[in-house]
């Protein structure tokens, strides 16, 4: 086990309301790999965003705890960059000094200020962004924001990106242009990537992993499939591949078949516990 | 009009549309006039209106100085005070030439004499009672924010620190500069003892006394400023782990600026009305002064010249105001935010 590159163990965590204790998720395990991409996937309020926050740091595990690379967890740090919903920018920085406050904060000892300069603007190029560098983030339109806070993340040089709902708040055609984007970086890189998404479609898309969570509260991993696809994936061959529209009907029934109602916490409980196995889709009714 | 119309069907469409634009262009320049027009002539008229009600009422009023004076007098003891100023500066320059002259003959009939050199001491013109009165709430308004934006950002970060700090600003928030003055009076003549004196007490009275005042809004607004920060960019700053400084002027103070200002432009114009109290009591040398002393004097004029003090209480307040708003918009990274 201590070869593995993250490690989710017995996470569980509660918030404490005016009314007690609420128990948000219980019982977490997850195993990823190194270079994986990994796709957290529920209905909204399920507890996607609080794994997330979990493995940033932003929040302690009640019980359990994550591992990257041997290392406990225990406070937020750029070797797990996050890329938030609403990119994050600060909007008093252009896109360049936005990353470059990343970066200067990250390699302050190992770069040195041209290498950190070319850094910052090789990062912007990745994402396309390098026509805009000098832009604040009120000049430019929402896609080309969540580019940038993508930028910030790779520049980093994360052991693990984390992205909450990247593309949410995008229209569909940006989205799929981000999604592109997104392909073609990760074909570069082979980034560590956990990502939630409510889009089915995305999650298929891009990932080698799909979670699929329970409703909560108490939320818990339902199902873990795994996608088989070949890569480098393109959206338009894929829209005919049977195996491709296999995949999106299993995520489809496990949410809409299975997760629809927020109750059937009291099944979940007893099937938590078998889920040890890592990287078997498995098919666990609720 | 008419004829306009029909030539425009037989143009070409990129002739039309030059014709067009530069139509609209010609719209937009008319729009213009009107809204300058507008904003001179309206407040103008509210003005002048203003002014026909002052000098009617004003007439109907007797007091034990004659009538109250209307807006004519009003102007012509602001003349006089101008006319007072300019005598007063020609005084000054002939006391300095003649003991220019006085020392130079002194040393030239013995190269090793002592030669004294003394300022003017000429009685202070309504202008230089202006300046005084300027740079005491300086004074007093530089303090205070240098205390109370370090204060605001600090219980802004911490709700603890804001729990502990909240019952006494809101205690001291109402009092009034005329409680604090006294207290402020004896401490100052009791600890600010000096053989050769910076500072006068009055000056230094004043200036805390205002500086009590301008403390609160100013606080209190950088606070709250400073707790609406967006949580996702305080994640930023965790996930960065950048360090407390660079979180503070990264972050901290870009995103809490404009309430920060807002609390600044409460406190500058708090401090401008408590000083002119403040003035009238410890006697500083500033507009405060210059209003009490006309009021002790009782001449036939000193009710016009009182009110050209409240005129240019009115104005400098308003310039002080206007200047913040100046500062705000270089300091903000928002150039687009509507200011007012």
């Amino acid at each position: 086990m201590s070869n593995e590159h993250l490690m989710l163990s017995q996470v569980s965590i509660e918030f404490p309301t005016p009314n007690g204790l609420f128990k948000a998720l219980e019982n977490i395990n997850l195993n990823i790999k190194q270079g994986e991409f990994v796709s957290l996937i529920g209905h909204s309020g399920c507890g996607k965003s609080t794994v997330l926050n979990i493995v940033a740091g932003l929040y302690e595990a009640t019980t359990g705890g994550v591992i990257l690379d041997n290392k406990e967890v225990n406070e937020p740090g750029p070797e797990r960059a996050v890329v938030f919903q609403n990119h994050s920018l600060l909007p008093w920085l252009t896109a360049y000094e936005n990353v470059e406050l990343a970066v200067k904060q990250v390699f302050k000892r190992e770069k040195s200020k041209v290498e950190m300069a070319e850094w910052v603007e090789h990062n912007l190029s990745l994402v396309h962004m390098e026509h805009a560098m000098h832009k604040r983030p009120d000049e430019i339109s929402g896609g080309m924001k969540q580019r940038v806070g993508i930028a910030r993340a790779l520049a980093m040089e994360p052991k693990v990106m984390l992205m909450d709902e990247p593309f949410g708040a995008l229209d569909a055609l940006t989205r799929a242009h981000m999604q592109d984007s997104l392909i073609e970086i990760q074909a570069r890189l082979n980034n560590t990537v956990i990502m939630i998404t409510h889009d089915v479609d995305e999650s298929v898309l891009l990932s080698d992993r799909i979670v699929m969570m329970t409703n909560g509260p108490a939320a818990t991993i339902g199902e873990i499939l795994e996608i088989d696809l070949p890569r480098p994936r393109n959206r338009v061959e894929l829209a005919d591949n049977p195996q491709y529209n296999h995949y999106r009907a299993e995520v489809l029934k496990f949410l809409y078949e299975r997760q629809h109602r927020p109750e059937g916490g009291a099944e979940k409980k007893s099937e938590s516990g078998n889920i040890t196995s890592i990287g078997k889709a498995k098919t666990k009714a609720a | 009009m008419t004829t306009q119309t029909i030539k425009m069907f037989d143009l070409t469409p990129g002739k039309l549309l030059n014709k067009l634009s530069g139509y609209a262009k010609e719209q937009a320049d008319n729009f213009n006039l009107q809204q300058t027009l507008k904003s001179i002539l309206v407040p103008g008229i509210a003005f002048i209106i203003f002014l026909v009600i002052w000098g009617a009422s004003a007439s109907q009023v007797q007091t034990s100085l004659g009538t109250l004076p209307g807006p004519v007098k009003v102007w012509q003891q602001a003349m006089v005070l101008i006319d007072e100023h300019n005598e007063e500066r020609v005084k000054e320059e002939r006391f300095y030439e003649r003991q220019e002259k006085r020392n130079a003959k002194k040393l030239l009939e013995d190269p090793t004499a002592k030669v004294k050199i003394r300022s003017y001491t000429g009685k202070p013109t309504f202008f230089d009672q202006i300046w005084t009165s300027l740079l005491t709430v300086a004074t007093g308004f530089l303090i205070a924010s240098l205390i109370a934006i370090p204060i605001g950002i600090i219980s802004g970060l911490s709700p603890i620190l804001y729990g502990a700090l909240n019952p006494l600003i809101q205690i001291f928030k109402p009092v009034s500069p005329l409680a604090w003055l006294p207290i402020v009076t004896i401490i100052v003549s009791a600890v600010y003892v000096s053989q050769d004196p910076m500072f006068s007490k009055s000056y230094l009275t004043s200036a805390i006394t205002v500086t009590l005042c301008c403390l609160w809004p100013t606080i209190i607004n950088t606070t709250v400023g400073v707790s609406n920060i967006s949580k996702d960019l305080l994640n930023v700053s965790q996930v960065l782990r950048l360090g407390w400084w660079t979180k503070i002027y990264k972050i901290v103070i870009p995103s809490s600026i404009p309430m920060m200002f807002a609390g600044l432009r409460v406190s500058l114009g708090i401090g401008w009305m408590v000083l002119i109290a403040a003035e009238m009591l410890a006697q500083n040398p500033g507009l405060g002064k210059f209003v009490w002393d006309e009021f002790q004097n009782g001449s036939s004029n000193s009710l016009a010249r009182i009110m050209v003090a409240v005129f240019a209480i009115g104005f400098v307040g308003f310039m002080l105001d206007r200047l913040m708003l100046m500062l705000q918009k270089k300091v903000s990274w928002d150039k687009s935010a509507v200011l007012r």
